[in-house]
């Protein structure tokens, strides 16, 4: 049995580039990926609130370079990926929750899904009309 | 039309720890009939052409969990996959992702062996209990929380789809996970504070990012990403409250 | 065996990521596209004497702490996790820069929030 066992060699394969193997894998990374943008964006208001903090030439440095052809065309992407972000969050949701049961019948994980992706569209919706009825 | 005899190209990696460096391709051209499973095209080869090609297999009816491995860069069971839905591309079977390889399409499973003694996997009475007592009483709707998570196979495919579990085996792993959560979850059980024990570290539930390829390559639906990721509430609401209100459960 | 710390750091990712999720579009599209163009929205929305009312007001002050803040801690737990998937050792480094940085700047909009008065 020992000599068996000393001819024993097993081999351990790499992991390098393990997340490009599969369509799967892909997205996941994707999904991840939308983070950075999220993160980009928070800084981009965390400048514009330093700005706000240093006066009206300061904080106007700021608006302006919002107005730039550059950075409209940079905030469509980041539009595209929180958009990419919303849908990917609701579609792993249902996975962090227990099986709901409704009158006795369990609801299948998609129906999750697509609640959370309404109730996403109606409040983005709903914000984007508040800021339409303001008037300053 | 079933009967008619084609020819597929199978390209099996092999590795032969006394004799391979390195492992390898080796295309075998196997005749197969429209109702041959990838697992009868293998024994096709062993019988047939190369007695030297070593692979684990048993039930030939995917119950049994024992002929997992990679099939066209997917984990599989080679018993409920068709050849016919490759042909007449060729077609190319590797063993299991993310665990050493032993031999040919033999992994090395001890790791995930140790790893499933560690979480418990019995029923652990809430209160000694003595016969005279009889059976314990269960409802429908206590059975069906844990009834899903109950029909593992122990095949391993969900540690070769899982990133995690390959990138550093130390984590438990989506199968295990998802039968401590099984026993947590069992009415009858009263273990979960000995099992959260793992559950609240990094090698349990926190070691998963919610790939959640696991549960989509489960042959039998247990979904083990739902069992993990489910207890991270219950995990988070404990770490916060366990000094005040200790609850001792990921339930 | 470890208690893992996560908690707090996926509690903040989830409750970022939710956010985000349910307004963030919006605001990126207002803050981003909308103001600058004039399109759908008022350019004069975010004009600094209407942005600096909105700051002095407890709900504003509020309001801006909680996305900058949460869609930080968000990306936080997400980078960490992604540096680690990309093969980059989880270590101490990686963690400095992860939580380091979204700590700074929580820290600095809460500054710059009270610093702006009432």
């Amino acid at each position: 049995m020992s000599a068996q066992m000393d001819k024993r060699r097993p081999y351990v394969r790499s992991m390098a580039g393990w997340w490009t193997r599969d369509p799967y894998f892909i997205r996941y990374m994707a999904m991840e990926a939308t983070s950075v943008l999220v993160a980009v964006y928070a800084v981009i208001l965390l400048v514009g609130l330093a700005r706000l903090s240093q006066g009206e030439a300061a904080y106007n440095g700021w608006l302006d370079a919002l107005k730039s052809p550059l950075s409209v065309g940079f905030h469509v992407l980041i539009l595209l990926v929180f958009a990419y972000h919303t849908w990917s969050w609701f579609k792993i949701m249902p996975k962090t929750l227990p099986t709901i049961t409704l009158g006795g019948t369990p609801l299948p994980q998609p129906a999750i899904t697509w609640t959370g992706v309404v109730v996403a569209v109606v409040l983005n919706l709903l914000v984007l009309a508040i800021l339409m009825g303001v008037k300053p | 039309m079933a009967e008619s005899t084609r020819t597929i190209e199978i390209e099996v990696l092999r590795y032969r720890p006394e004799q391979d460096t390195e492992p390898f391709y080796q295309t075998y051209s196997v005749p197969f009939t429209d109702d041959m499973s990838v697992l009868q095209g293998l024994q096709t080869i062993k019988d047939d052409l190369d007695g030297t090609l070593s692979f684990r297999w048993s039930c030939r009816m995917a119950i049994c969990g024992s002929c997992g491995m990679m099939i066209d860069g997917k984990p599989k069971l080679a018993c409920r996959t068709f050849l016919r839905h490759y042909h007449p591309k060729k077609l190319r079977i590797g063993p299991l992702e993310h665990f050493p390889i032993e031999r040919d399409l033999v992994v090395v499973v001890e790791d995930f062996i140790k790893k499933l003694e560690g979480i418990k996997p019995y029923i652990i009475p809430k209160e000694p209990r003595t016969l005279e007592e009889g059976e314990y009483l269960q409802t429908p709707a206590q059975l069906e929380k844990f009834r899903q998570f109950s029909t593992c196979i122990n095949c391993m495919l969900c540690y070769s789809a899982c990133p995690q579990y390959g990138l550093d085996s130390k984590f438990t792993g989506p199968g295990i996970l998802a039968l401590m959560h099984r026993y947590n979850a069992d009415s009858r059980d009263g273990g979960q504070a000995e099992r959260m024990e793992l559950g609240h570290s990094e090698e349990g539930v926190w070691g998963c990012t919610a790939v959640a390829y696991c549960s989509e390559v489960c042959p039998k639906g247990v979904d083990p990403a739902n069992a993990i990721n489910q207890n991270k509430m219950g995990s988070a609401i404990d770490y916060f409250l366990r000094f005040v209100a200790p609850r001792g459960a990921g339930k | 065996m470890k208690r893992a710390n996560d908690p707090i750091f996926w509690s903040l990712f989830g409750a970022g990521g939710m956010l985000s999720a349910l307004v963030g579009a919006a605001l990126v599209f207002v803050t981003g596209i909308g103001v600058p163009l004039g399109f759908l929205v008022s350019q004069d929305l975010m004009q600094y004497q209407h942005m600096l009312g909105f700051a002095h007001h407890w709900l504003g002050k509020v309001i801006v702490f909680a996305i900058i803040a949460l869609f930080l801690w968000h990306a936080a737990l997400r980078i960490f996790h992604m540096l680690h998937d990309f093969g980059v050792h989880a270590g101490t480094g990686a963690k400095l820069v992860c939580f380091g940085l979204p700590l700074l700047c929580t820290i600095a909009a809460g500054y710059w929030l009270l610093a702006l008065g009432f």
